[in-house]
């Protein structure tokens, strides 16, 4: 990877992330003063990082070289370590800028009037905008530290939005799940950086890719898994995915851009960025693809069993990032692939959790479907904006997903030998899942009729909140054509991931596309025969089978977790305490009271503070004395 | 080098301060505050002073000076700095004008008069000066007792209901410790008699070549002391009591400078006297460091006083710097020395705003708390960001020192710092812990007593039974006479309050962004120490094999 130094506009690139993070700083520092026009700032500096991340992105693609650093300042230089404030722009980092900015700013307007209301709207743009520049720089910066720090800015901007309600119990508890379960993939990350220095004496990209060829495979292997341990604990991957369906506490713009579109495709991103470091270990490869095929199928599996829309489109996040996952397991024949289906379902995914808050914000914030019903012809925006994300998601020939999710299946199966084999049918299996779950979700939400709970209004949303929907609808719609077909991704992407070989097709592409269309139709059909035939009881059947039970307990992941690591956890802090204060403190306490020739001694030294110092001095000098005899004489 | 009186100034002026202001009026409160603030800005800009002179790549020690002392032993009454000294004595002069302020509006217990606790702190930060830029080893003994005697006062009779006894403690704990150290101080001078001539003078005795026998026993006396102070695990146990009952600027100057003259004093000490024995015993104290890491961090989490929380969580911290410093490497000595200053901001600030919600509520119990964000939200954010700063997110000052630390220990000692790193999990623990328990949920406890809601309603649905509900061990309360439980209305930080918080919160800030200041002033001095210690103080990845 040859890299050039920054010239004219890319040289500024430093401006995209220091505007949002300037509107962060005014909103936060400025108080109650910015309260009526700080939703505007926010959004407005948000745009106009999208404007200049445009800009850049075109020069970028005119240049010769692509693949620029723009080095700002040494952030940390002692003994051998070296680590800059720099970025870098490559048509990776380019394509991540702009859909964080472009799908940002588009939920910015839209929380302009989904967040009208409430008294801590300034706040909520302050956070916003504090989670657009950490995740800007997450992905422009030149070395893993860089990368390190936006990685925890955005696990705190996380944080703050997941509580944004925080008098809610239940909000402030999953945000703090959140971030603990962040911090302990971050530990995995932490370790990978350790070793690159510990190895190769640099944390910096270039360095580090450069180096990678020399070290040991075994060391290759534990930096692949370290990585992977970072990355499935931002992007909501098993083991680590139970804080994501938690974190839909926060309010609903911030699931459609932290917790679906941006932040938790960040794993995604890791890894794609370590491609030099994957391409030499198979090893960490299969185990990234086994991840990616587990939780593909753990969230399609629990996504069926939620009555919460918010839920379920969590556990649709968990499981479709469980794609991305899986081809970027496979390695360069996946990586485009995986970028391709990261892009659009942060078009469509965005956009679904858009449309679900628009569904709320009608239903006086319910999230239950079983209370909802027949909103098609109350919501005609939201129904056609929503049920173009819901076709782009299932798959639904030529719309996005249909593209991008057909080219991680084709990647798996042209991998070869059973294990190709096995990855596509899961890959297929995931994708008559998905359509089952979501059909569910589209029945339940706009179809039968009406199960309202009494004195709700439904109503369409303003303009402001339906207008980026429909601009999120035409990306689920076009964006996988423009990328697969009329504008390859992979092309763009070549400097970063280099030519793939071209591969033998084990199975003809077209024959991929009808079959996964097939099982889309099946899952389709299914959730009509189960659910659309019938009428959606108000309230969940208690007598299910075993199966539905342990889907509807996230197949007990939370259980596990809880007897696993927190209650011996509490147990393990209280013993500990009860030792420290009767075991350790206790067995000073008592040697001070030996020494003093009475148990008592101590506590009458307490009575009086003046008496007790002279005692003490006392002490003191006949010990220094002795200490001098035994010197003098020795 | 010519002499400065820049230092000598900086340990006068504070003691004469303390004299000045113990020689006013009692009833002259408002007077005495006001020199103790003017007294401690004064020392804050020699220390800018000393900064701005100071030479990073000059002379390992810098604004050097002395006369004979005790000429019959050798003490020289000799100050001088290195890049570690100096930026302590930046530590120094930031927060004892921001205790002075944050102490403002104390009000002190019956038969105490504030002027006094403005004396003692004034004594307390000339000692403290002085035992950063001693450069005789029995000067620096001396201020090292010395400075108990300040705090010990300021514990002892400014302090919560069980003063007494955390004071006594505090003493007795330190006064064995000094003991012990004062025997080797008294061996280094037959040592160095032995080997020639008989002096205290830091720079001659680190030429000595002391037999290893010698070494080993020398290294303990300095290092009982250096652990007690700093603490280590196991000799911790009197700092919770301290932290916890000292008033809250005394709990600041407590964890946010005294313990690191332990810390200090292995650095300038422990590792260029006794090169061998720090070797030799670097496994065995790296034990404690992570132990204490990990104990701590536990601990922590367990308290059910906030003061006491902090100080644990502050006992976890030293072992990241005491981790730092025996690893034997210029990157991760650095981040130790680093992670003191840092330390003492984080920590200072955890800790003043603890106080400043203590002073509101009367109660040092987490489960007395609840919902406070909602009513007083410029409280809860700096609250976050010291709580942030404390279990060290990129962007705060802990970040950088915590990171230099771990980055650095990594290529010599792998495992230590695997474990070690598990500890960055605890940390994020117990913080929101503490942060989702006080702040977060609705509005409860003693600052809303209207809002007393019935018993059983589950707060913390995932914390399981652990929430202490505000009725349950209510046996702790601020310092007598306990302020009445009627502040129904809740203030959010006042003027002054904000005047407290804010240079620490810049800092905290600035630090974290721009540390390499800091680090050109604190490196070279690292560097010396670790070649004086004999390690390769460049080299890391050439001794990096077999960690994966």
């Amino acid at each position: 990877m040859d890299t050039v130094a920054a010239q004219g506009l890319l040289s500024a690139t430093w401006l995209v992330i220091a505007l949002p993070l300037l509107g962060a700083a005014v909103l936060l520092l400025g108080g109650r003063r910015t309260d009526r026009w700080g939703h505007l700032l926010g959004t407005a500096t948000v745009v106009a990082a999208f404007v200049v991340a445009l800009l850049i992105t075109f020069q970028l693609a005119g240049e010769e070289q692509r693949s620029v650093t723009a080095d700002l300042f040494t952030f940390v230089s002692v003994g051998s370590l070296d680590v800059s404030a720099g970025l870098l722009i490559d048509p990776l980092s380019a394509t991540f800028m702009l859909l964080i900015t472009g799908v940002g700013g588009l939920i910015h307007v839209y929380s302009m009037g989904y967040m009208a209301h409430d008294p801590r709207r300034r706040r909520f743009f302050a956070y916003l905008n504090l989670f657009v520049a950490a995740m800007l720089l997450l992905v422009l910066g030149d070395n893993y530290v860089a990368l390190y720090v936006g990685w925890e800015g955005v696990g705190l901007a996380s944080y703050l939005l997941i509580a944004f309600w925080h008098e809610r119990p239940a909000a402030a508890t999953a945000a703090k799940k959140a971030f603990v379960m962040n911090r302990v993939g971050d530990v995995g990350l932490a370790l990978a950086i350790f070793v690159m220095f510990a190895q190769l004496g640099t944390v910096s990209y270039e360095g580090v890719f450069g180096g990678a060829g020399a070290l040991a495979g075994g060391t290759l292997t534990a930096l692949g898994l370290l990585l992977l341990l970072g990355a499935c604990g931002k992007s909501g991957q098993f083991p680590l995915q139970a804080w994501l369906p938690d974190a839909m506490e926060g309010p609903t713009p911030v699931s459609a851009l932290i917790h679906a579109a941006t932040m938790v495709t960040a794993g995604v991103y890791l890894i794609a960025r370590s491609a030099p470091i994957y391409d030499l270990t198979p090893t960490a490869r299969t185990v990234v693809l086994a991840v990616g095929a587990v939780t593909l199928l753990y969230g399609a599996v629990v996504g069926c069993a939620y009555d919460d829309i918010k839920k379920v489109l969590a556990y649709s996040t968990v499981s479709q990032i469980g794609y991305m996952f899986l081809a970027v397991g496979l390695g360069p024949a996946g990586y485009a692939a995986a970028i391709a289906h990261l892009l659009t379902h942060g078009f469509f995914k965005a956009g679904l959790f858009l449309g679900a808050g628009s569904v709320m914000h009608a239903m006086d914030d319910q999230v239950d479907m079983r209370r909802f019903g027949g909103l098609a012809r109350k919501l005609p925006v939201t129904f056609v904006t929503f049920g173009l994300g819901y076709l782009a998601l299932i798959g639904f020939p030529f719309l996005s997903g249909y593209w991008t999710k057909d080219a991680i299946i084709e990647a798996a199966l042209d991998r070869g030998g059973w294990s190709g084999w096995l990855l596509g049918a899961v890959a297929v299996v995931g994708a008559g899942l998905t359509a089952f779950y979501m059909t569910r979700l589209m029945i339940m939400t706009f179809f039968g009729r009406p199960r309202w709970t009494p004195g709700v209004h439904p109503h369409e949303s303003p303009s402001v909140m339906t207008l980026p929907m429909a601009l999120l609808a035409v990306g689920s719609v076009a964006a996988g054509f423009l990328l697969v077909v009329v504008a390859p991704l992979g092309d763009w992407l070549e400097p970063v991931f280099g030519v793939p070989e071209e591969a033998e097709h084990v199975v003809a592409p077209a024959v991929v596309g009808i079959v996964v269309t097939a099982v889309m139709a099946v899952g389709v059909l299914a959730a009509w025969l189960f659910v659309g035939r019938r009428e959606v009881p108000e309230v969940a059947p208690a007598r299910v089978s075993p199966v539905v039970r342990a889907a509807r307990r996230s197949l007990y992941a939370d259980a596990v977790n809880e007897s696993l690591f927190m209650r011996p956890g509490q147990w393990l802090t209280r013993a500990l305490v009860w030792v420290d204060n009767r075991g350790v403190d206790g067995a000073v306490n008592g040697l001070a009271a030996t020494l003093g020739g009475s148990s008592s001694r101590l506590g009458r030294a307490q009575t009086g503070f003046v008496r007790s110092y002279a005692l003490g001095m006392l002490g003191g000098a006949v010990l220094v004395a002795g200490a001098l005899l035994a010197v003098t004489a020795g | 080098m010519s002499d400065s009186l820049l230092l000598v100034a900086m340990v006068a002026v504070p003691a004469v301060g303390a004299a000045v202001v113990a020689a006013l009026p009692r009833e002259r409160t408002a007077l005495a505050r006001q020199l103790a603030l003017g007294v401690s800005l004064v020392v804050l800009v020699l220390a800018v002073l000393a900064t701005l002179a100071f030479d990073p790549d000059g002379d390992r020690f810098q604004l050097t000076s002395s006369v004979p002392w005790i000429e019959g032993f050798g003490v020289d009454f000799a100050l001088g700095v290195d890049g570690i000294a100096l930026v302590m004595l930046l530590l120094v002069g930031v927060l004892v004008p921001v205790v002075v302020l944050a102490s403002w509006e104390d009000q002190p217990p019956a038969r105490r008069s504030m002027r006094t606790f403005f004396a003692w702190l004034l004594l307390l930060e000339a000692c403290m000066v002085g035992v950063f830029a001693a450069t005789d080893v029995f000067l620096f003994y001396v201020f090292f007792e010395a400075m108990l005697v300040p705090m010990y006062f300021i514990v002892g009779s400014y302090g919560g209901p069980r003063r007494q006894y955390a004071a006594v403690k505090f003493f007795l704990y330190s006064l064995v410790g000094g003991l012990v150290m004062l025997a080797a101080v008294i061996g280094l001078y037959v040592v160095s008699e032995a080997a020639g001539e008989g002096t205290f003078a830091f720079e001659s005795l680190r030429q000595l070549d002391i037999d290893p026998a010698a070494q080993r026993l020398l290294f303990l006396g300095f290092f009982v002391a250096f652990a007690i102070k700093a603490p280590l695990v196991p000799l911790h146990t009197w700092l919770p009591d301290a932290g916890a009952e000292a008033p809250i600027g005394g709990s600041v100057l407590l964890v946010g400078v005294l313990d690191k003259v332990g810390t200090f004093g292995f650095l300038r000490y422990c590792l260029p006297l006794f090169p061998d024995a720090s070797r030799e015993f670097a496994p065995f104290v790296l034990v404690l460091a992570v132990a204490g890491i990990l104990y701590a961090a536990l601990l922590a989490m367990g308290q059910s006083d906030m003061k006491r929380l902090v100080s644990y969580t502050s006992i976890a911290h030293f072992g990241f710097i005491a981790l730092g410093v025996f690893a034997f490497s210029t990157e991760a000595g650095t981040g130790a020395v680093l992670y003191m200053v840092n330390h003492g901001i984080a920590t200072g600030l955890l800790f003043l705003v603890v106080g400043m919600l203590i002073a509101r509520g009367g109660s040092r119990l987490v489960g007395d708390y609840g919902g406070v964000a909602s009513a007083a939200p410029k409280l809860a954010g700096v609250f976050l960001v010291a709580g942030l700063a404390s279990l060290a997110l990129p962007g705060t000052n802990s970040f950088v020192s915590e990171f230099l630390v771990l980055i650095g220990s990594f290529p010599t000692r792998p495992v230590f710092t695997i474990l070690a790193t598990v500890g960055i999990i605890l940390a994020a623990i117990y913080v929101l812990l503490l942060y989702q328990r006080t702040m977060h949920g609705p509005q409860r406890g003693v600052l809303f007593p209207a809002a007393d809601e019935p018993a059983g309603d589950a707060t913390a649905p995932s914390t399981g039974g652990h929430g202490a509900t505000s009725s349950a061990t209510a046996t702790l309360t601020a310092p007598a006479p306990a302020p009445a439980r009627a502040t129904s209305r809740l203030r959010d930080l006042s003027r002054r309050e904000m005047t407290v918080v804010a240079p620490l919160v810049a800092l905290v800030i600035a630090l974290g962004v721009y540390p390499q200041p800091l680090i050109r002033l604190i490196e070279p001095a690292v560097a010396a120490t670790m070649s004086d210690v004999g390690a390769d103080p460049a080299g890391t990845t050439a001794t990096s094999e077999g960690t994966d």
